[in-house]
Parts: C-alpha cells; structure tokens; sequence
C-alpha cells in the first residue's frame, strides 16, 4: 500500500474561507490526556508495553504521577483560566478514577475515547475486534458522563487500516489521528461525514520534554509561537491550534508554572480566538465547511481526491 | 488471524488500582503535614553512590549507567569508578559548604571495595540507605524468590557487619518484582525511593513507605539523557521548589527529592552549577533540609500522632 487514501491532496492555498464562531480566527482547544497504563498488560504480539518485565515499576509510577498528581494540578489551573478540556480519555478511568472523571464532566469538559488503557493496542485487532473495542468505549463513556462520544484518538496511536472507515461507520464525528494540516477536513470514508481534527505531534508535550528534550520555559515559548502563527494564519482562513497535555508531564511541579503561562496568554487572546472544545470545532466545521471543503477538494485534482 | 481475546479482557479492571500494591488517592486530599519549623517544603538531597561490576547480570535490563560496550568495558567501568573515588569529594565537599543533609544510596559492595569511602560518608554525617549490593543486583518481574531474598539478605547483612541499620532503600535501577516490596518490609526497611508517582510519602499495603522521587529533575535524566545544558537542570529544580513552596501554602508540607549522581554533576565542568544551585537552595527560609529518614519521621508523625 503507498496511500491509505484516507484524504485528497488539498493545497494550504487559495481553500474556500474557514469562518469561526463570532468571527474569530483561530479555534483553540486543550487536550488533556487522562490515561491508564496497565502494571500487568498482557503482550501484544506488535508491540511490548514496558521495557522491563511486569512490573516495571519506574515506567508505570510515572504515569500514575499523572493520576495521584499531576491531573488535579491541571484542572484547577484549566479552571483559573476558564479554559475547558477535551479529555482524550482511556475509558477504564471511568472505573478506576470515577471522582476525577465525574470533577471534570461537571466542570463540562468534553471526553473522547483513547481507548480502553493506554497499553492496549490496537495492533493486531481484526476489523470485528476493533469495531468491537471502539463501540465499548463509547458505551463506556455515555454510561459513566452521558455523554455520546464524537472523537477519537487510538491508544497510544496504534491503528489498523480499518480504524478511520470504522469511526466513520460508528458515527464518530473526528479523527485525532492523523497530522496532515493546520485546518479540519473532510476524510474519505464511506458513511456518515468524518472530519480530521488538527491535534499536534509537534508541539505535544510527549515530544517536547521526552524526544526533543525541551526545558518548561522552552515549551512555553512553542506553544506561544505556535499561537502567534496560526493566530496570524487564521486571519485569511479559521486555523485549528491544539495543545495535547499528559498530566504526568506538565503536571510535574517543575513544569505546571510554565504550562498556566500559556494558558494565561491564550486568555489575553480571547477576543481574537474561539476557546472551545473539539467536538464543537467539528460540529461548526460539518455545519458550515464540510461540503464546500468536499467539492473544492475533488476539483483540486489529486490522483486520490474524494 | 485476529488478536488473542485476552486481550480485549481487562481483569483487573475495577475501582482503584490494577494491582493491590497500594490503594489509589489524590494526594491534594490528603491530611496536611507541618515541617520541622513549619518550612514549606522539605529538601531531600540523594546521592547515587554505586559500584557497577565490569561485568554485567544477564538478567532482563541493565540499571542505567552500567556498562555500554563489549566486554571488557574499560570506559564505563573506569568513568563510574571515577564518580567514587573523585568527583564525590568535590561533591562532599559543595554540599558541606552549603550545609545541607544529604542520603546517599550506596552500594553495599563498596564496604569493602572502598571502606575509606564509606568511612568519609559517615564522617560527613549522611544518611546512608541500601541500594542492593551492587549494580548488577537488580530485581525484576520473573525473578525466583530465592534469589531476590538472597540479594536483600547480602547487601543488608553487609551494612549490618559495618554496623550500619539502612531504613531506607532504592533497588538497583530502581526496579521491582511483584515481591520486592513485602520482602523489604520483613526485613525491617522502612521506606524506599523506588515509586515515582507522588510527590508526598504514602503508605503501600504491604511494604515500607514511598517516598517520593521525581525522574524528571535527575541530574542523569536531564544533562546526560536529554542533553539539557546543567542551567537548564538547575532552573528546573528552582521552578519545582517555588512551585511546591506556593501549594504548601494551601495543602500543607511538601518534598522536593534532589537525586544527584557524582560521576555526572560533580565533573570538573559542571561542579560550578551544583555550587551555585546549592547555594541558591540553602540561602532559602522555606526550605528544611532533611535526610529521607527524618523527612519520612516526620511525615509518619504528622499523620499518625501519637495517641
């Protein structure tokens, strides 16, 4: 396979306008990632889940920093700033947690399945399985906020070919997934419309602090220039600027100062940019965008355009 | 051929956590601690003082900085052994001169090895903790009971013939089997540093108290495995420390846990950064430098007073 074919080739350029709510210009979201990584996961025959044996206890007690920590840090600074999350949410937290999942639903955040825990993969799933796990999760998470789940991100970005085509046939209305653009966007799969939300490897603090090595105040400054363009971008067409948090990252005491910087810069922005939350961003999009997007995508030409 | 079923089965799925090691908590409700001096935030200075064999275990993983070529590792075996017989006193030396507590994990091979070595730590007054017998000791998941009873029985049978009683412990790489815990508690140690995940102490069900330890600020992790300038590491732990002082505002006493490692930060080039971050830390009135016994007393205390 060269292509999955899940998008058409769609220039940067010359798009049909992207209008934000109120005449904004940028969407902003926070994605915290509220997660459960198992101490004994069972063997995916793709991928291991720890580098040492179960129990590898430094790997596992530094997530669950996250949990005892580092997520009840994040929240009270979200809420000094007003700013709502879009939880990307390992759904067994709704048993293991349910006082952290019940403080955030009521403060109205939003929850999107990130799977079941985060050190079960989807690798190796058959189309029936994954169709399975999928609709589990979104059980998962009606029963426990009543909420009716819109996006997903698959746990720890494992896929399989069947998964964008699969949350389209379960009616998902975004895809964290994939890291083509700085804009929504139609996804080729048959069934109800399906919109690839922007969420960001590059600025997410996974790769910020562990790949790139970054100190907090160099993140800071990331995200802020991230910000500053996109903010700039969205003057000539509504840009999407996402920061996807794990607690047991930002949330570390060395690290929460910084993180609330960029929370406060963002409330300085507030009158040029729609603080919202992702299933709203794909609600506009599909409303107002989705099917111009659809038809200029198919005159652009690419080879494999919808 | 689709994926084994169990995997889509979660049995230790149910309220808490997914293991019975120690129950789940938030450590924002928990009953506040007051410092000696009612200090903000308690200071807990380790040390790493380790003894790498030159020829590795064959077990599942290596303690980080253990032997990196073929053997015979003359590089690493050397540059290790230069942490504990230089860069130490220079260390030694910058912690005396800002007068702060200091524990050191420490290898209980070195009793022999380097008795001079272990004579000057106890002339320096820390704290010394078990850190297993030596960097190949590490314990894992899948290891016989016999053998991981063996190791903790060595290396505190060799502190007990030097006199010494550790109360506190880090396994070698900080790792454990699902035994580890309960076998320390039986064998009289009352906290460890292997449990990353809080920032205060907390009980386990079965096994010494943890006492918190953040990977995050270790002189190893930052400068040598993420290639931080030593700035940048020390205007992390500055950050941590304002950070924790301003929530023990409100929640009560806090811990900051200090990790260094001499053959890394007291290099000749890098000695400059931890004299001035000690200096910085010392020259603070919100701070109680303590060693991890006395940090752990006085958490016990506070949470269970006496009648």
């Amino acid at each position: 396979m060269q292509d999955p074919k899940l998008y058409g080739h769609w220039p940067y350029r010359n798009r049909p306008k992207v209008t934000w709510p109120g005449g904004k210009k940028m969407a902003f979201w926070v994605a915290p990632n509220i997660e459960f990584y198992e101490l004994h996961p069972p063997k995916n025959p793709h991928r291991i889940p720890w580098p040492r044996p179960n129990p590898d206890v430094v790997n596992y007690a530094y997530r669950d920093h996250g949990n005892r920590v580092g997520n009840w840090r994040l929240i009270e600074s979200m809420e000094k700033y007003n700013i709502p999350g879009t939880v990307s949410l390992s759904v067994a937290m709704c048993d293991h947690f349910p006082e952290m999942i019940e403080t955030v639903n009521k403060m109205g955040w939003e929850f999107f399945s990130h799977g079941v825990y985060n050190t079960r993969y989807s690798y190796g799933m058959d189309r029936e399985q994954e169709r399975a796990t999928l609709q589990h999760t979104m059980d998962t998470i009606k029963a426990a906020t009543g909420q009716q789940t819109r996006g997903y991100l698959a746990p720890a970005l494992t896929h399989t070919v069947h998964t964008i085509e699969l949350l389209a046939e379960l009616g998902f209305t975004y895809s964290c997934d994939l890291f083509q653009d700085d804009q929504p966007q139609p996804l080729n799969v048959p069934g109800n419309p399906l919109v690839s939300m922007p969420y960001s490897l590059e600025v997410n603090d996974h790769y910020a602090f562990n790949v790139f090595g970054q100190s907090p105040q160099q993140y800071t400054d990331v995200l802020k220039r991230q910000f500053d363009t996109l903010l700039e971008e969205g003057g000539t067409s509504g840009t999407v600027m996402c920061i996807p948090i794990h607690a047991y990252l930002v949330g570390r005491a060395h690290r929460a100062g910084p993180f609330e910087e960029i929370l406060r810069y963002a409330d300085e922005h507030k009158d040029d940019i729609w603080i919202t939350k992702a299933g709203d961003i794909a609600g506009h999009y599909l409303a107002n965008h989705y099917d111009e997007a659809r038809t200029h995508i198919a005159q652009s030409g690419g080879s494999h355009a919808a | 051929m689709p994926l084994d079923p169990e995997f889509m089965q979660y049995p230790m799925r149910r309220k808490g956590m997914d293991h019975d090691l120690y129950p789940a908590a938030n450590m924002f409700e928990q009953p506040k601690v007051t410092w000696p001096g009612g200090k903000p935030v308690a200071l807990m200075v380790t040390v790493a003082v380790e003894f790498f064999p030159l020829t590795p275990n064959d077990g599942p993983f290596r303690a980080a900085g253990h032997m990196a070529t073929p053997f015979p590792d003359y590089r690493t075996f050397t540059a290790r052994d230069y942490g504990n017989r230089v860069a130490i006193y220079r260390m030694m030396d910058a912690l005396a001169a800002a007068n702060i507590p200091v524990t050191a994990f420490t290898s209980s091979a070195l009793i022999d090895r380097t008795p001079a070595l272990i004579d000057d730590i106890q002339a320096a007054g820390w704290e010394i903790a078990a850190h297993g017998r030596d960097m190949n000791a590490v314990h894992y998941g899948g290891m016989s009971a016999e053998l991981e009873q063996q190791q903790i029985d060595d290396c505190l049978a060799a502190w007990s013939a030097r006199g010494v009683t550790p109360k506190g412990w880090m396994s070698p790489g900080r790792g454990q089997s699902d035994a580890t815990l309960s076998l320390l508690k039986r064998a009289g140690i009352e906290w460890t540093a292997d449990w990353g995940n809080d920032d205060m102490p907390y009980a386990m069900n079965d096994g010494p108290i943890a006492m918190p330890y953040t990977d995050e600020l270790e002189d190893r992790k930052c400068i040598t495995i993420l290639g931080q300038g030593e700035n940048v590491w020390a205007r992390q732990i500055i950050g941590a420390a304002d950070w924790l002082a301003s929530e023990a505002e409100i929640h009560g006493g806090r811990i900051l846990h200090l990790a260094l490692t001499p053959y890394i930060i007291a290099q000749p080039f890098r000695i400059k950064f931890l004299r001035d971050l000690l200096a910085l830390l010392a020259a603070r009135d919100d701070l109680w430098g303590a060693t991890g016994s006395e940090i752990c007393s006085a958490w016990h205390a506070r949470r269970n007073p006496a009648g």
